[in-house]
């Protein structure tokens, strides 16, 4: 393999683990907040030390949360060192502000919130404790801004002179934020973490069930816990929605492959799994339309019209487009000091053919076709595995408001076995994401291929190998350690 | 605002920012002290739980720097994360091995013990300033890499920024005055660590080997900075001029603290703050020695970012291609994006206020040892 399979290899090995922490740090947060807040409003110890146990449970994933995203920060540089200077000037504003607002707010409040419990008034302890989540959720927003821009590059401006993406004016910032695919991904995945924390407090709680232990707990808990997943579910299925439309409008080979689609029209199926289809489903869900058109990738491929009317070239063309680019650009910045005329021609051809520029450095049309076996499966895997856990947590929810988990050893099973699950459908959401969107880093404009630093194989791989080994001992030591503070159980009466 | 103006205010941020990282690095300073056979395990405990409560300040201050060079210089991100790549990983890897440290340390599903946690604390108290400061070295000694915008419209060779030799950063490492640097950053960062926790630990034991050791780590301390100082003064610099053209000046960073006399003032002030919290720490009873050597650290720190970024210098400079060095000019992100991130960085004396509340209010009560033996809630 070369440096571009290992580097992409290594920061999907490296996004993957951060995944893992993530979603439970975004999930536990808001529901040890909640839990908290019970304590403070009814003066009841009972959910100061069930808060407390969720909060053990939290800072032992925390750490390793941060750890693999310090990595993930600085792998933009080391091994995407192209992709850096291109879209530094996008992100810098959006980075700015996670930086100061989220990274600093979390940091302070966590040590406040896991060590100020002797220290610090109830009441400065519980805005720690929400300032923690909050701060974890508004770092999520800025960098799914960054990571949204990329799967549709709005507000940007391509700089000759710079080689660069920028964001030139008050509008393209305000577009760069409120880029929709950003929000509808914040929303889609911070809500996904409170479905991770959701079905993780229900599964443990049932853990305590199956012991006999701590039933007390275990019911507040597993109420607390299926309330926060199941709103978190609906919000999934809601971003989920937007985030759909929105693959149609601005990924269309993403969507393509997602549903294995070759050849698209008007009333396209939904596969639920290959040979059972729901006739005209898909149109509904990529256009709001059962007459909408929903290219495939042979359309894609070969060029088509969409629902507004607009021609879409071929990928062939927009190669040919793209090749022109390049070419214009290099011509511009040959003749600029020498030949303004001939500079400021090539500049306007450079203009007329700039959207298409990082087709230039595609080899062959099929280049822009991601794994579809692979983005296919996914998408129902993460669809499949998020609808039980949905239903799960509905059942374990009802239960415990009516007081009749008693002797639910099946509930109690099922809840422990949609804890791993409910991990592997938060991995297939991010293949869906990021494999989806191959060979593009930056929708259009920069293929994977050309975002790479300037490595060996050699150097790649073997750091690939370092981040494995430790990001495995991490996990594994992890899951031990929760697994022990489990066994510990809280340190509420044994009721 | 001008558009030079803004990159100034930018490289001003960076520089506090390093200043701040360097400060804050006596979490890394401080857990050398574990592996201190005059102290207990419950007195390394107590230091253990000490730092814990500060060393997310540290990580999120590293991580907030390397976003600010994205964010504001990404030609710097870009060239040279992907370029000293191996210096780098060897600073994360060991950063990532402090953040779980702390919290996996005393469990016993640990798999590689306490020791083998307290180990990477340590490597990460020598390492990590070590490499930074090198790293920072090599704005003053060069590096070897080349820049080429056009190399983008060939697919054959798309990088922009390429580095010329495969130690990829780990030459750095050979480099005696950038190293210099480095060397001097680990005894003051061990240091600011002693002094720290003389200041937070109530433990006369603890206290009395904190004095110890600021007393030993200074003379190394002293000749290794000022070594590096000399030199600096002493040795060629990269000069830009108007027109972005780069240029090697003899005594460039002595010129550059005659001309910017302001500098020389934090310079000098930042020494003697410093100097007067080692003093404070080893030879008084005093235990805030922390304070106006931390005050001194982030002056100095400052300084020596002023020196290397400001008054037509080239902050990181190619030793191959003189005309690929780095400047504040040539490598920031654009005027309306610098713009924006300037008003975004006016929220920052809230931010340092709140942390500043946070901390005294977690502070007021110093670590004891009957809050490790009873408190639940430690490391």
């Amino acid at each position: 393999m070369d440096v571009i399979a290992w580097s992409r290899i290594q920061f999907a090995m490296t996004a993957a683990y951060h995944w893992l922490f993530v979603p439970l740090t975004l999930g536990v947060a808001f529901v040890m907040a909640v839990m908290e807040t019970l304590y403070v409003v009814k003066k009841d110890e009972f959910w100061k030390k069930t808060a407390q146990f969720w909060m053990k449970l939290f800072a032992i994933n925390f750490a390793v949360g941060i750890a693999t995203g310090i990595i993930l920060e600085f792998e933009f540089g080391t091994n995407w060192s192209n992709y850096s200077w291109f879209v530094g000037d996008m992100f810098g504003a959006p980075l700015a502000i996670e930086g100061i607002l989220a990274f600093f707010m979390e940091a302070t409040f966590f040590a406040v919130m896991f060590f100020g419990w002797e220290k610090v008034s109830k009441r400065f302890h519980l805005v720690s404790t929400w300032l923690t989540g909050i701060g974890a959720a508004i770092s999520a927003y800025w960098i799914l801004v960054a990571n949204g821009w990329m799967q549709n590059p709005v507000g940007t401006t391509f700089n000759p002179d710079t080689v660069r993406s920028e964001m030139a004016s008050a509008q393209a910032f305000w577009e760069v934020i409120s880029n929709p695919v950003a929000v509808s991904k914040f929303f889609h995945s911070v809500t996904s973490g409170w479905v991770t924390g959701g079905i993780f407090v229900v599964g443990v709680s049932c853990w305590y069930l199956i012991k006999n232990r701590q039933k007390k707990f275990a019911r507040a808990s597993i109420l607390i816990g299926s309330i926060v997943g199941i709103v978190g579910s609906f919000a999934v299925m809601l971003s989920g929605d937007s985030s759909g439309v929105h693959a149609a409008e601005f990924q269309p080979m993403k969507l393509a492959a997602a549903e294995g689609l070759q050849d698209g029209g008007k009333r396209a199926a939904f596969t639920i799994v290959p040979g059972i289809k729901i006739p005209g489903m898909l149109s509904i869900l990529a256009t709001h339309d059962i007459d909408g058109f929903v290219p495939g990738i042979n359309d894609i491929l070969n060029g088509y019209t969409d629902n507004d009317g607009n021609v879409i070239p071929s990928v062939s063309e927009k190669m040919q487009r793209g090749r022109t680019a390049l070419y214009a650009l290099a011509q511009y910045r040959a003749l600029n000091d020498t030949d303004p005329d001939a500079a400021a021609q090539a500049r306007t051809l450079l203009d007329a053919n700039v959207q298409y520029m990082g087709y230039g450095h595609l080899e062959k049309p099929e280049d822009v076709i991601p794994p579809v076996g692979v983005v296919f499966w996914a998408f129902r895997l993460m669809i499949g595995l998020g609808m039980l856990a949905l239903l799960v947590m509905l059942i374990a929810g009802w239960m415990a408001w009516k007081d009749r988990l008693d002797g639910k050893k099946w509930l109690w099973i099922a809840a422990i076995v949609c804890i791993p699950l409910v991990y592997i459908g938060g991995q297939c959401g991010w293949i869906v994401a990021e494999v989806g969107r191959q060979p593009w880093t930056i929708q259009g404009l920069l293929p994977v291929n050309v975002a790479i630093s300037s490595l060996s194989a050699g150097a790649v791989k073997t750091t690939f190998f370092l981040f494995l080994a430790i990001f495995t001992l991490f996990l594994v030591i992890e899951i031990r350690i929760m697994i022990g503070a489990i066994k510990k159980g809280p340190e509420t009466p044994n009721e | 605002m001008s558009y030079t103006f803004l990159q100034n205010y930018w490289w001003f941020l960076i520089a506090l920012l390093g200043g701040l990282l360097v400060f804050l690095m006596f979490v890394q300073g401080a857990n050398l002290h574990l592996g201190n056979r005059k102290l207990s395990d419950l007195q390394k405990r107590m230091i253990l739980n000490s730092t814990g409560r500060k060393w997310e300040l540290t990580f999120t201050t590293l991580v907030t720097f390397g976003g600010a060079f994205f964010a504001s210089f990404p030609l710097f991100y870009s060239t040279s994360f992907g370029g000293a790549y191996w210096v780098w990983i060897l600073i994360l890897i060991t950063f990532v091995f402090q953040a779980v440290s702390y919290e996996f340390q005393n469990k016993k599903e640990n798999l590689i013990g306490v020791k083998g946690f307290r180990v990477a604390l340590m490597a990460n108290g020598i390492l990590a300033p070590l490499l930074v400061g090198t790293a920072v070295g090599t704005f003053f000694t060069g590096s070897d890499f080349a820049v080429n915008k056009l190399a983008i419209a060939d697919p054959s060779a798309p990088v922009i920024s390429t580095w010329g030799n495969g130690w990829h950063g780990l030459e750095a490492l050979g480099q005696f005055h950038a190293v210099l640097l480095g060397c001097a950053v680990m005894f003051l960062t061990a240091i600011l660590g002693a002094l720290y926790i003389l200041n937070n630990v109530d433990d006369n034991e603890i206290q009395a080997q904190m004095r110890q050791s600021i007393k030993k780590e200074t003379v190394p301390f002293l000749v290794f900075f000022l070594c590096w100082l000399v030199i600096l003064l002493v040795c060629q610099g990269y000069a830009v001029d108007e027109s972005g053209i780069v240029s090697l000046e003899k005594f460039k960073y002595l010129h550059n603290l005659l001309q910017m006399p302001v500098v020389l003032v934090m310079l000098l002030i930042g020494v003697v703050l410093v100097l007067w919290g080692i003093f404070k720490g080893a030879f008084s009873k005093s235990r805030g020695g922390i304070w106006p050597a931390g005050a001194g650290t982030v002056l100095v720190v400052m300084a020596v970012f002023f020196l290397a970024g400001y008054n037509g210098t080239a902050y990181y400079p190619s030793c191959t291609d003189l005309q690929s060095s780095l400047s504040i000019r040539n490598s920031s992100s654009s005027q309306f994006t610098l713009q924006v991130m300037f008003w975004v960085s006016l929220l920052i004396p809230f931010v340092v206020a709140y942390i500043a509340y946070a901390w005294h209010q977690m502070d007021r009560k110093k670590i004891t040892q009957d809050e490790i033996s009873d408190t639940p809630h430690k490391y």
